[in-house]
């Protein structure tokens, strides 16, 4: 296990931000916010299409790149979002590729399957309708059912990703008044299902990553797979899994944001003069870029080793003998990046003074970012508190 | 040869077994192996060494273990400042006299750089050397001094041309602390004991052969010896660390946990884990051959760490944590940050920002040389040091 990048991973980074470069620059996502259309469908399909990147968790078996004789792994998704992070880049990966993808990974089965061949191949895009700030640590139970003649009803919010996906996975309670239990439902968003599919854009604090409400009324699906047991107690494992490993690979987006901010900082106090001086040269100035740069080496070290855990896991789970050190790696990455991207952010628009806090600079977009990441998927302090056990830190009786 | 793992292990093995510990005088043993290439198997063929990659070391420790040690607590000076730089800048002759006796312990090294005048800004050091003969005289005074009362040889930098500007006029010599003229007293500290001495140099005699590198040139050595210190300091991973002890206390004390401790305890914890990986990845950028500017910030993430978890330990202990071990004015021969009890612990630990280079220096470092963003405007810069205004 190395928590430096493979030249393999360079590979792919190079590729993806030529990408990016082209057609993901900070004007024109600044350009494409307010535009209505809140995910880049032609960026998209060139990232996940030509670039291979929407299977890469996906065994080739099924059209994806990860294997374990040196296939594609969470190692190399982890390099995708620290460029997609560094962009800001409106594209549905988090929640397609790593999120949806994850669930179905550990569901298993012939639906399962049949949905991760279509995305691997670029072919369909997915969303998994649960909450974007449901904490791996303290599961919703679903917020769908499942009725006896196999249709979906029910409202769940905060969904990142819905407008674009084809396909939304979705927890549910299952049929049936002596039956408890949970399932995972495929639905399919069209065009069949468009009638009973209602996707509701809220207005959003991350402009680049917008939230919605997704409602089913009596909406046709698939049953990917269910698990018997109490509704409430229940821990459905392709929630669980997908959050949990989503945690881990999301610190690589935040470390992205985090290192943008740092080196266009950086870059803008060489430049600014005041006092007949670069703004850059005072210490109070440079002391606190120092700090920060301190702070994203550490960013670095954790969300490299939470990817390579990762990576060394099962791709399926639920996790075996690895599972505390996958924990306590994913943990350490979320608590710490989930900071360090924010306070990147935060001194980003502090260290640029009145331009960054226009709306013309993107500084803001990176911001809005940041802050939503950090109560994305658990927030910090969820993940600390997550780290008592395994640190043998005891709360208070 | 090349070595590899096998290689170092099947050496360290045969030198054992013609070698054995427990028939051998502890200091004859010692210098055999310092003669066999086992002493730091990084330094050439000769020195100590066998001219192998550094992190073979940990084979030829593991190898030796149980064996008799060079008490490296005793002499850490010697082995993480002098030993480097004189390996990167003495003469054949000054490697082959020094470095032997210094490993196994012999010899004790101390550090002459600071100056009551001369801290963060050590270029400005006014410590005089002036050429005589084949001798230098040197007079001044030089402080924050470890291990000065037991030492035999010193790292010594002094001002031998003050008519130039200040880091051009500097020269690095080997002080021999037994020479007439070097008087050492202790220095008390904030925690009650004196770690550290003042040595004050009236008129010592110094043989121009224990010059080390170039007249003028000293503050490039010293630059070789302070990069050491700083990874000394910050980037050697150690058995017992401070979060160790804290949370060891936690354990053993589950009356005194409060909420509000609970939640900055964890954050610590993280941020304990956060530099372990990151010194784990600095290391494997080091055996990778591309060193990362990483190094620079070690220090400064430990000796925050340092402080504010020993800070939260005395906090933790409530009435325990208004006593203290013993304020007996001691002279104790190692230094252990993380030893005795918390109220030491906390005040020892308020030194680690500082010696080394300040936090504050090396935030300027990560940022002018990591960042590159621009020097502070200086006024010292081109002016003769003896025309500095003072």
């Amino acid at each position: 296990m190395t928590l430096l990048y493979t030249e393999v991973e360079e590979e792919l980074r190079a590729a993806v931000r030529d990408l990016l470069a082209a057609k993901c620059s900070p004007a024109a996502v600044l350009g494409s916010v307010e535009s209505g259309a809140p995910y880049d469908a032609d960026l998209w399909k060139a990232l996940a299409r030509d670039v291979g990147a929407a299977g890469l968790l996906i065994p080739e078996e099924l059209g994806g790149a990860a294997s374990h004789e040196g296939g594609a792994s969470a190692r190399e998704a982890a390099v995708v979002l620290e460029e997609l992070g560094r962009a800001v880049a409106p594209v549905p990966y988090l929640s397609s590729a790593v999120l949806a993808t994850q669930a179905l990974l550990t569901a298993g089965g012939d639906v399962a399957e049949e949905l991760l061949t279509r995305l691997a191949a670029g072919e369909a895009t997915a969303a998994l309708a649960v909450s974007f700030a449901a904490s791996p640590y303290a599961l919703p139970s679903p917020a769908a059912t499942l009725g006896e003649d196999g249709t979906v009803t029910g409202t769940v919010t905060g969904v990142i990703g819905a407008e674009a996906a084809d396909v939304l996975l979705v927890p549910v309670r299952l049929p049936g008044s002596g039956r408890q239990g949970t399932g995972l439902c495929a639905v399919e968003t069209s065009p069949a299902g468009r009638e009973a599919v209602r996707v509701t854009p809220v207005t959003s604090l991350d402009l680049t990553r917008p939230i919605a409400t997704v409602s089913f009324g009596s909406a046709p699906a698939r049953v990917v797979a269910t698990t018997d047991g109490p509704t409430d107690s229940t821990r459905a494992p392709w929630v669980r899994e997908a959050l949990t490993r989503g945690a881990g690979l999301l610190a690589s987006e935040q470390l992205g944001v985090a290192e943008w901010c740092l080196t266009t900082t950086v870059a803008y106090v060489k430049e600014r003069r005041q006092f007949a001086r670069p703004v850059g040269s005072f210490q109070a100035v440079k002391h606190r870029l120092a700090d920060l740069w301190l702070e994203v080496a550490g960013a670095r070290a954790a969300a490299r080793n939470a990817a390579a855990r990762l990576a060394e896991a099962s791709t399926a789970g639920p996790l075996g003998d690895e599972a505390v050190a996958v924990a306590v790696a994913v943990a350490v990455a979320q608590a710490h990046c989930g900071a360090v991207a924010v306070r990147a952010a935060e001194e980003c628009v502090q260290l640029h003074g009145g331009i960054g806090m226009t709306w013309e600079h993107p500084a803001h977009l990176y911001l809005k970012r940041a802050k939503a990441d950090q109560i994305a998927l658990g927030t910090p302090g969820d993940h600390r508190e997550a780290l008592a056990g395994p640190a043998g830190l005891p709360a208070p009786a | 040869m090349t070595w590899d793992e096998a290689a170092v292990a099947e050496h360290a093995r045969a030198f054992l077994a013609e070698h054995d510990p427990a028939a051998m005088d502890r200091l004859e043993f010692l210098r055999a192996r310092f003669d066999a290439g086992l002493a730091w198997v990084h330094f050439p063929e000769g020195l100590g060494g066998l001219g192998a990659s550094r992190d073979l070391q940990a084979v030829a420790d593991r190898e030796l273990k149980g064996t008799p040690d060079n008490q490296p607590g005793r002499i850490g000076i010697g082995l993480g400042m002098a030993a480097p730089t004189i390996l990167a800048f003495g003469t054949e002759e000054q490697k082959r006299r020094f470095l032997r006796p210094l490993w196994t312990g012999e010899e004790v090294w101390c550090q002459l750089f600071s100056e009551p005048g001369a801290g963060s800004d050590l270029a400005t050091l006014a410590t005089r050397a002036v050429r005589e003969g084949d001798e230098w005289v040197v007079d001044g005074q030089k402080v924050w001094t470890s291990s000065a009362h037991t030492a035999r040889w010193a790292i010594l930098v002094a001002r031998t041309d003050p008519d130039v500007p200040k880091h051009r006029g500097l020269t690095y010599f080997v002080c021999d602390m037994h020479a007439p003229g070097v008087e050492v007293r202790p220095l008390r500290q904030i925690t009650g004991e004196a770690e550290f001495n003042e040595v004050f140099l009236t008129g010592v005699r110094l043989p121009d052969a224990l010059r080390l590198g170039e007249v003028g040139d000293g503050w490039r050595v010293a630059q070789t010896t302070l990069m050491n210190e700083r990874v000394a300091i910050g980037g050697t991973p150690s058995r017992r660390t401070m979060m160790g002890v804290v949370a060891e206390t936690w354990r053993s004390r589950p009356e005194l946990r409060t909420h509000d401790l609970h939640q900055r305890l964890l954050r610590l914890w993280v941020d304990s884990e956060v530099m372990r990986l990151t010194a784990v990845r600095l290391r494997e950028q080091l055996a990778a051959g591309h060193p990362g500017p990483e190094g620079s910030g070690m220090k400064l993430a430990f000796a925050r760490l340092h402080q504010e978890l020993s800070g939260l330990e005395v906090e933790l202990l409530r009435e325990d944590g208004l006593a203290y071990d013993d304020w007996t004015f001691r002279r104790p021969d190692k230094v252990d940050f993380v030893g005795r009890e918390a109220g030491y612990r906390y005040l020892r630990a308020k030194g680690n920002s500082i010696e080394g280079g300040t936090s504050e220096i090396l935030r300027n470092i990560i940022a002018e040389r990591v960042l590159g963003l621009p020097a502070e405007p200086r006024a010292d810069k081109d002016v003769a040091w003896k025309d500095l205004p003072r």
